[in-house]
């Protein structure tokens, strides 16, 4: 644990704490405001609760010059990602790719090459489409243990976290509770529903939260398509290749376009942003893992586009090879927030159904 | 001497809530109308930085506001705190332009929140801006330039020349150099003297080099100080202003209101003697905090300690600075640089003097009283015995000075021969034409809010 940065993160929640303006803006205030002294799990649930919308830097009457010096949005993300290197598992890969996006330039290299020589090496016979290039059991020797591997390492990560934050047995209500800001990722929207201050300063704009919900509905769609096929195939015997009208296809391409925009946007987005609000150590590997996020979809469209063409297996291997990296790098990389925030914000809600039931 | 080469119709003197309403509504009615800001960007927007929330007249629930505010009692609990002290037209203008307020102030990028913990009391009364003041600060600098008023920072006004009944020029400096414009119109909503330690010390004394102000440094009452000395009518008494008290260790200036301390009817106070001055429990504390200043001021080297025991810690908000904390009494007053020997008499005293404490409640006028004891504590008298015990420091911190530009009900200032065609002022530098003396939560926007809109649609009508 980097004590320091908790130490400036509590320094500047107990500023808050005596001021309280910023309130109405998202979920972390009326957390914080619920304490009189912050434990180190309290400043790293605040850390991942906090969505770095950045509304409360601008309207801050403590920021620099002021002797005070908040600035909150960034305290907060540097705890973060300390937190997510801290409890990620194994540790060593943790500390790589948070912060290096050449590090995940790199990986997915290594990915495109076992690729390629599992499509040599292996190859398949008899099959059609896809699966002459690579057998479907080949496929899932290789994608079962690159999904099942991460998950695992995941809830090592959540359960360490769980752990710090005090998180108590989950309940349904809570659950809920927190899908229904995830969903609408009320806590980038300000108090008012006007969006975040992402992009110029202090004016509202709703850009970054549209854009986080194209990935976020994107990636869904995709991982729907691909559960969907795998049910299609195991449960009903249908095999791929699948028509344009089949849910595989029609979820599959609707998110592949939505990844595909919205990581390009998200990393133009990224770059209006004034990055001492952020992480600075961070934004090489965020810029990285949305880049090799929204390749995956703009590959997978691609693969789509030119799958009757001579060029199929290269672009095949080419797809599958991100896909790996990405499946592979998840618990390793800002793909983990999603996880670590849903965590954060279900312990939020618990905490008011506490103090609901205290009262 | 460089003159500005844009030809504007109006100059607004100031870049706080008063200037910016002023400027937004002379711009909305076709004047070209400059912003001279004092400040740097980060400072912008004066005392207005820090404030959090408007009074706010209403006959049914309007915005974040609940039930109803009438005119009528709002102007009652003005007087309370004024004592009298207040002109009943302009502060009924004041308070009855504020309904139709709140909803300008959102067309104009303002966003409301539900009253913040800790401040439920004023759920009714007060709409609190979503973010604080800077907030409100900044969606105002925006709508400004959308409306194409142009702002200059660390523009310091330096002269305005007054020819019999007119501003003939005003002179500032920026950028290192002196410039010389001829507006139409002038406003003047730049805030009080208060940042001006020697002014201060003039009008109050030596005491006053103690004092700690709250909020900007850069409210030196410059055009203030020019415009008198030219003969424009003055208002109010320069002793006069909203002080209150707050913690000992804030910052010179700026510290705003983390420093608050809401601890005090929780608490013993006494002075650098360690005698008890004042009923700690007069009332609630967002009743009485305004009145702690003068109280603190009043005394010795202007200091109070508030000293309290370990069970009534969690009972208020916590401030930015942590408390002193001993096991003793001997000890704390060995922190605190107090006569240990007399704290430890006067908390006897004082203990001795508590009752029955059944009836404790920290949020409400309990009757737990002091006999016997002077000055009393009328509420929340319980016994200081619980170690640890905690201390405060209390300094007297000056939000705003009173003396200010005496203005009729269209803002407009004068000179004892009769107004001023083009000269108006809103905001802070004219609120001692209402408030002759004490203060209510939340009515500093409101007169900045009212007369700024006043003051800037005067001014566009002149100007056209």
């Amino acid at each position: 644990m980097q004590t320091d940065l908790i130490q400036e993160a509590r320094r500047q929640a107990e500023i808050c704490n005596a001021c309280r303006y910023c309130e109405g803006y998202c979920s972390v205030f009326p957390s914080l405001h619920a304490e009189r002294a912050f434990s180190d799990g309290d400043i790293t649930q605040l850390a991942n609760l906090c969505h770095n919308c950045r509304g409360c830097y601008y309207a801050c009457q403590y920021t620099a010059p002021h002797a005070f010096d908040l600035n909150l949005p960034k305290a907060l993300a540097e705890v973060r990602r300390d937190s997510w290197e801290r409890f990620a598992w194994p540790q060593p890969l943790a500390r790589r790719f948070h912060t290096h996006g050449g590090a995940i330039a790199l990986a997915l290299v290594v990915g495109f090459a076992l690729l390629f020589w599992a499509t040599r090496a292996i190859g398949s016979s008899g099959s059609e489409g896809f699966y002459a290039v690579l057998s479907h059991n080949a496929m899932v020797a290789i994608f079962a243990p690159a999904f099942l591997l991460p998950l695992f390492s995941l809830a090592i990560s959540l359960r360490r976290y769980w752990a710090e934050v005090d998180g108590k047995p989950i309940q349904m209500p809570d659950l809920m509770a927190a899908l229904k800001r995830a969903g609408k990722m009320q806590d980038l929207a300000a108090g008012h529903g006007e969006g975040c201050n992402f992009e110029d300063e202090d004016r509202f704009s709703q850009g970054r939260r549209h854009i986080h919900h194209a990935i976020m509905y994107g990636f869904l769609l995709c991982f729907a398509s691909t559960s969907v096929a795998t049910i299609m195939h195991y449960v009903f015997g249908m095999h791929a290749p699948y028509g344009f009208w089949s849910l595989p296809k029609l979820f599959g391409i609707s998110g592949g376009l939505l990844l595909t925009v919205g990581c390009g946007a998200m990393a133009l987005l990224k770059q209006k942003s004034d990055r001492d609000l952020g992480d600075p150590s961070a934004w090489g590997g965020d810029i990285g893992f949305i880049l090799l996020l929204g390749f995956v979809g703009f590959s997978g469209l691609v693969l789509y586009a030119l799958g009757s063409t001579p060029l199929m297996p290269a672009l095949l291997a080419i797809h599958l090879g991100s896909v790996l990296t990405f499946f592979l790098l998840t618990p390793y990389t800002k793909m983990a927030h999603g996880f670590y925030r849903l965590a954060a914000l279900i312990r939020d809600a618990q905490r008011k159904r506490d103090v609901s039931m205290a009262r | 001497m460089a003159t500005h080469s844009e030809a504007y119709d109006i100059a607004v003197i100031g870049g706080g809530n008063a200037a910016l309403c002023a400027a937004m509504t002379a711009a909305e009615a076709g004047a070209r109308v400059l912003i001279l800001e004092t400040a740097p960007k980060p400072y912008r927007g004066g005392n207005s930085r820090h404030t959090r929330n408007f009074r706010c007249m209403h006959s049914g629930p309007l915005g974040p506001l609940v039930e109803e505010y009438t005119e009528e009692e709002y102007f009652s609990d003005l007087l309370k705190v004024t004592g009298g002290k207040t002109d009943e037209h302009l502060a009924r203008v004041a308070i009855r332009t504020s309904e139709e307020c709140l909803p300008w102030m959102q067309e104009h990028g303002v966003r409301f929140q539900p009253s913040l913990s800790g401040t439920l009391s004023l759920a009714r009364t007060n709409a609190f801006f979503m973010g604080g003041g800077k907030s409100l600060v900044n969606a105002y600098y925006r709508t400004a330039a959308g409306l194409g008023v142009d702002v200059l920072y660390e523009a310091a006004v330096t002269h305005l020349e007054l020819n019999s009944d007119q501003i003939e020029w005003v002179d500032y400096t920026y950028e290192g150099q002196s410039h010389r414009i001829t507006p139409k119109a002038v406003i003047v909503a730049s805030g009080g003297f208060q940042a001006d330690t020697d002014w201060l010390t003039r009008a109050w004394g030596e005491p006053a080099k103690n004092f700690l102000i709250r909020g900007t440094p850069y409210n030196r009452g410059v055009v203030l100080s020019d415009l008198l000395d030219q003969g424009v009518e003055s208002v109010g008494d320069p002793t006069q202003c909203h002080a209150v008290a707050i913690d000992g260790r804030a910052t010179k200036f700026d510290g705003g209101i983390v420093t608050r301390l809401d601890c005090v009817p929780f608490s013993i106070v006494v002075n650098k003697d360690a005698q008890r001055f004042y009923d700690e429990g007069e009332d609630v504390w967002p009743k009485r905090y305004a009145i702690w200043g003068r109280l603190v001021a009043a005394q010795p080297d202007q200091v109070g300690y508030a000293i309290i025991d370990a069970k009534s810690l969690n009972l208020f908000m916590p401030s930015v600075f942590p408390p002193l904390k001993a096991d003793t009494l001997d000890e704390l007053a060995g922190m605190m640089d107090l006569p240990a020997d007399k704290l430890k008499a006067t908390v006897s005293a004082f203990n001795a003097a508590c009752g029955d404490t059944s009836g404790f409640h920290p949020t409400e006028l309990d009757g737990v009283a002091t006999s016997g004891l002077i000055p009393p504590k009328t509420n929340w008298a319980r016994p200081i015995t619980e170690p640890p015990f905690y201390g405060y420091s209390l300094r007297t911190g000056v939000t705003f000075t009173y003396l200010g530009l005496k203005v009729d009900e269209t803002a407009q200032c004068s000179t004892p021969s009769g107004k001023i065609k083009n000269l108006w002022a809103a905001g802070e530098t004219m609120a001692g034409s209402i408030l002759g003396q004490g203060y209510l939560a939340g009515f500093g926007m409101t007169i900045g809010t009212v007369f700024g809109r006043i003051a800037g649609r005067e001014a566009a009508a002149y100007a056209n």
